[in-house]
């Protein structure tokens, strides 16, 4: 066994109670600490993509019980990367919450933080369906905390409307999984995948209750339709760099929706015909006109944001629900390419929003400092999120319409995507023109400005590097396509093929 | 009995429904309690219901029944996460009531949740 698989939920484990209890009056050490734990946490993540790129599958067993008794980790190329994903962009997060100092607006911001990295990546490498229950509640009690940081009224009545939602959602999880306990007898993945396969198709009905129960609860983490009106809220409200790190909770739903409804529920389980597919298309496709429609009817900086995401899970989930090896390998890349494009527009957002002093898109405010890079910057992240070149957006969307070729949904889900991206250009377009170009046009009007604006304090590069880091992970996305196609292969042919997957966990092979 | 264990659930989870759509706070928080012991029930019921058993296999003596144990550990996981996240909501309603000066959950505007309270 390879105790470095646990490293990454141990150290974040470890690390968020001390800066709790010991550095909680220091927010120097603490930021030193969370930055710290963070990098160490990126590298250890290079170091798990690097143990998982040759193929093999490995399983951690706490406690050392055997799999399906035990609750077991799993390292594979899925979990390995999105671990990798996780720790950059909680890298990138943590340097701009200590940068702008949005940890100094409340209590315990990087002890949260790193509790909530903690939930992500055992969600991420979790290899038991009720121990990714746990993770999840774990995630969001972190984001419970993070979203209502530094308080304020329509924050706090965001958060506890996001608050409710997910403890209905994590009822909702429970019922979902007691059913399923209950027609297979197992909660483990891997034993989950032999079981469900066993199931003959007369006896489908609780199967096929369990499977879209649990479709329903990860969709409401990926803010699917109609489960998605909780996200425009939460993003618009949350703290900048929290918003930014939520990029990847989202993602957290995409991948148990991947994980779950192809290895177990996969399209070739004769007990549900493909049933999953059936309804996730329907989905994706009302989400992404959500998504577009709120994007052009935003009036706030941060909402428009918010629907961009909507938008971008609809793409990823119209590919997946595809469920072909190719849809999936799209999938996976836009996946990676939205993350830490709504990263970077959210902490592009917030340097706005501190130097305007107001989001609001339809109020005319005098040209703010730095104007021209964070135009620049606006700019790149808004290409991205679009999905037009050079971008890794739209190499993206591009597999995306790529993988959609099947004559019965290509109709739809191109206009969908097209459609979509076509609303985001013109929402983008006119949100930037009224942020930074309409400012320059009446900056000549001196009596127009009621007075002079509150002078952000002069940015240093460490302000704008995170934001800037966010899209050079874009860059490198496109540089590097041909190479993350090829992992990305790879991954997904292992999640058609989950027997290496369920060898690992039973131990039908041998093990250690 | 499985029709005493399933009623239960059944008016436990309809009820923490009922609750859940008034949309103000305080209800809304006893709804998630109910669910919350519905689906307590529920998990327990999961591992099919044997009464009278210790849960247990035991090979060599004569309580060859036995009532499998998972279900009450997941159960005993469930009440204690479902515990810590009331309190935390409670507490964070309570932030928002004090800060909004009402107690609705839905994101409506000030004045509209003001024609609210007058038709109320």
């Amino acid at each position: 066994m390879n105790h470095w698989i646990i490293a990454p939920v141990v150290l974040p484990a470890m690390l968020a109670p001390i800066i709790a209890f010991v550095m909680r009056h220091d927010i120097v050490l603490s930021r030193v600490f969370s930055i710290a734990g963070t990098l160490l946490l990126t590298c250890i993540a290079m170091g798990l993509v690097s143990i998982a790129a040759d193929g093999t599958v490995h399983v951690y067993k706490l406690g050392d019980w055997p799999a399906p008794f035990g609750i077991v980790l799993v390292l594979d190329r899925l979990s390995a990367m999105l671990v990798l994903v996780t720790a950059v962009l909680g890298l990138i997060v943590a340097i701009h919450a200590a940068a702008t100092g949005w940890d100094t607006r409340g209590r315990h911001f990087h002890a949260l933080f790193q509790f909530q990295l903690m939930g992500i990546c055992g969600a991420f490498l979790t290899g038991d369906a009720f121990n990714l229950f746990v993770f999840f509640e774990i995630l969001l009690i972190a984001s419970y905390g993070l979203m209502i940081h530094s308080g304020g009224k329509e924050r706090l009545r965001a958060g506890l409307q996001y608050v409710v939602m997910n403890l209905a959602g994590s009822t909702l999880f429970l019922f979902a999984l007691g059913t399923l306990y209950a027609s297979t007898g197992t909660l483990n993945i891997a034993d989950l995948a032999v079981k469900v396969r066993e199931i003959p198709v007369e006896d489908a009905a609780m199967i096929r209750v369990a499977a879209m129960l649990l479709m329903i609860v990860f969709a409401i983490k990926a803010a699917l339709f109609p489960v998605q009106f909780w996200l425009p809220a939460t993003y618009a409200n949350a703290p900048g760099p929290v918003a930014a790190l939520f990029a990847i909770m989202t993602k957290v739903g995409a991948y148990a929706i991947l994980r779950i409804h192809t290895m177990v529920f996969g399209p070739d389980v004769p007990a549900l015909s493909g049933m999953p597919g059936d309804w996730l298309y329907p989905a994706a496709v009302v989400t992404i006109a959500i998504g577009a429609f709120g994007v052009l009817g935003s009036t706030k900086l941060l909402q428009l944001i918010a629907f961009s995401v909507v938008g971008s899970m609809g793409t990823l989930m119209i590919a997946i629900s595809a469920f072909t090896p190719e849809a999936l390998l799209a999938a996976l890349y836009y996946l990676l390419h939205s993350t830490f494009a709504a990263a970077a527009l959210f902490l592009m957002a917030d340097l706005v929003v501190i130097r305007r002093g107001s989001e609001d898109l339809r109020m005319l405010h005098p040209a703010i400092s730095q104007n021209g890079l964070l135009t620049a910057l606006f700019f790149a992240g808004a290409i991205g999120m679009a999905g037009m070149p050079p971008l890794s957006g739209f190499l993206g969307k591009l597999l995306v319409l790529d993988a959609l070729r099947d004559p019965q949904v290509i109709a739809v889900a191109w206009t969908a995507v097209l459609g979509g991206s076509l609303l985001t250009i013109v929402g983008f377009a006119r949100a930037g023109s009224s942020l930074f170009w309409r400012p320059a046009a009446i900056a000549a009007m001196p009596a127009e400005a009621p007075e002079p604006q509150v002078v952000a304090p002069p940015a240093t590069s460490a302000v704008f590097a995170p934001a800037i880091a966010a899209l050079a992970m874009l860059v490198l996305l496109t540089i590097f396509a041909g190479r993350v196609s090829g992992y990305l292969e790879s991954t997904v042919a292992e999640l058609f093929d989950p027997t290496a997957y369920i060898e690992a966990v039973l131990g039908t092979g041998e093990e250690e | 009995m499985e029709i005493v264990v399933a009623s239960t659930i059944g008016i436990l989870t309809a009820g923490g429904v009922y609750l859940l759509l008034r949309l103000r706070a305080f209800p809304v928080i006893l709804g998630l309690s109910l669910l919350s012991y519905a689906v307590n029930v529920f998990l327990f019921a999961t591992g099919r219901i044997t009464i009278d058993a210790p849960p247990i296999l035991q090979d060599h003596g004569e309580h060859l029944t036995y009532t499998d144990p998972l279900p009450q550990a997941l159960v005993l996981t469930a009440i204690v996460i479902s515990f810590g996240m009331t309190a935390v909501l409670v507490l964070i309603s309570l932030g928002s009531f004090l800060e909004s000066a009402h107690d609705r959950i839905d994101m409506i505007g000030e004045d509209e949740a003001e024609t609210l309270e007058v038709d109320e």
